[in-house]
């Protein structure tokens, strides 16, 4: 239990997607602009981490490892090289269904997540965080754990830097590095930050 | 018609930079910057996929539904991606274990998808390509660029080969371990943003408002 409770906290801070792996950046960066929308993102982030890492973990499991094919009678099939576009599949299938799930029964969440969903499809945090979970083959559980401990982080991050994009429009920042200069330079620091989380978990 | 070409291939370097002003495909140009060859190798990677699947976009484009077009842009890409990850695996192992994960996340690289959808989709094979290189090879120039940067005063070599010699082997060097760290690069990235934009004030952004009671700057 406290070895799961350990991957949730080193997900969230330690390896935190967003900011010590750099993934989901152009969103990171282009929809942080205002709080709110921010979160939209964020929640939908979440949801669509804890969904899509154990769905793409029993796929590789089952269907795609070396071996996998067994329990078919074909143990010697080694199916890994599609895993990638196995992955991406899934995770378009996943967007896909849970869109309109959302529709179907929480009409109102739908609607403030709104563009979000679809563009999740094609944020490299969630391939990211599916091929991590394989390449330090993960169990179930684990990698449930870890798709949600991997979703909030990316939240906790975007949700923090808009925040502090919010305060800054009404700083002086030199001409240049207005915008995106400036964005990266508040990332930087909110990654340093970050790195002091490095001894916990 | 050279001239056109050569605009096509040329615009994305700095006048028109993925990285820098279109926003697209940061998350590789981060990582895998740390040092010189890994850089140079994931530039390759991505100047390659870029090419092809801008040329494979362009010639199916007056064949293709508006309403599929994504899914079939996304299984050429990742296609692709596993061509290249698996010439990877057989002639570079060892960096493509370096590598690791974001060889696969050539795929969800905004540069490659961006531009077969704002690009591919509405122009010819020849500038199709053109475009893919240019902007792989603007891609490329700040990911040597922050590359060389950190391994460089990370460790004080450039490509593996020992430049500066660390004062923990008896040298006069000492190595900035920030630049080795994730933060060094979104400095770097910063700082070359401010760089270009000083040079080319068009690309400079305005701010939404301006603060009231703020000194007013006369910019020429």
């Amino acid at each position: 239990m406290s070895g799961l409770f350990d991957l949730f906290v080193r997900s969230v801070f330690v390896e935190n997607l967003a900011l010590s792996f750099f993934l989901g950046m152009c969103t990171f960066l282009a929809v942080s602009k205002r709080v709110e929308t921010a979160f939209g993102v964020g929640i939908a982030m979440i949801v669509v981490q804890t969904v899509t890492i154990p769905v793409n973990n029993l796929i590789y499991v089952y269907v795609l490892a070396p071996g996998a094919l067994t329990w078919a009678g074909f143990g010697h099939v080694d199916l890994s090289f599609l895993s990638l576009i196995a992955f991406i599949g899934v995770i378009a299938a996943m967007v896909q269904v849970l869109e309109m799930t959302l529709e179907f029964h929480v009409p109102k969440l739908h609607r403030a997540m709104g563009i979000f969903l679809p563009l999740i499809t094609v944020n490299c945090a969630i391939l990211g965080g599916t091929l991590f979970m394989v390449e330090r083959s993960y169990t179930f559980t684990e990698s449930v754990v870890y798709g949600f401990g991997t979703g909030t982080g990316w939240a906790l991050a975007i949700v923090m830097l808009a925040a502090i994009r919010e305060r800054l429009k009404y700083s002086d920042v030199p001409e240049g590095l207005n915008g995106l200069g400036i964005t990266f330079i508040i990332a930087g620091v909110m990654s340093l930050s970050f790195m002091a989380f490095s001894g916990i978990g | 018609m050279l001239a056109r070409y050569w605009k096509t291939l040329s615009t994305p370097l700095i006048g028109e930079n993925p990285i820098t002003l279109q926003i697209l495909g940061i998350c590789s140009a981060l990582a895998v910057t740390t040092a010189l060859d890994t850089a140079l190798v994931m530039s390759a990677a991505v100047t390659c996929v870029l090419a092809i699947s801008g040329a494979s976009v362009s010639a199916i484009r007056n064949h293709l539904p508006r309403s599929v077009r994504i899914v079939v842009q996304i299984t050429i890409i990742a296609s692709l991606v596993i061509v290249v990850d698996q010439i990877l695996k057989a002639y570079a192992f060892e960096i493509s274990k370096r590598l690791s994960v974001f060889v696969g996340l050539i795929i969800t690289n905004c540069i490659v998808l961006g531009r077969a959808e704002g690009f591919a989709m509405r122009n010819s094979v020849v500038d199709s390509i053109l475009d893919g290189i240019g902007n792989g090879l603007g891609y490329s120039l700040i990911l040597l660029t922050v590359g060389a940067i950190r391994e460089f005063f990370g460790k004080g070599s450039l490509l593996g080969v020992q430049i500066l010699i660390p004062t923990a082997q008896g040298g006069g060097f000492e190595p900035l371990y920030l630049m080795l760290l994730p933060p060094s690069a979104f400095f770097i990235i910063a700082l070359i943003i401010w760089l270009i934009r000083t040079r080319r004030p068009q690309q400079v952004e305005q701010p939404e408002f301006r603060v009231r009671g703020a000194v007013e700057v006369d910019t020429p």
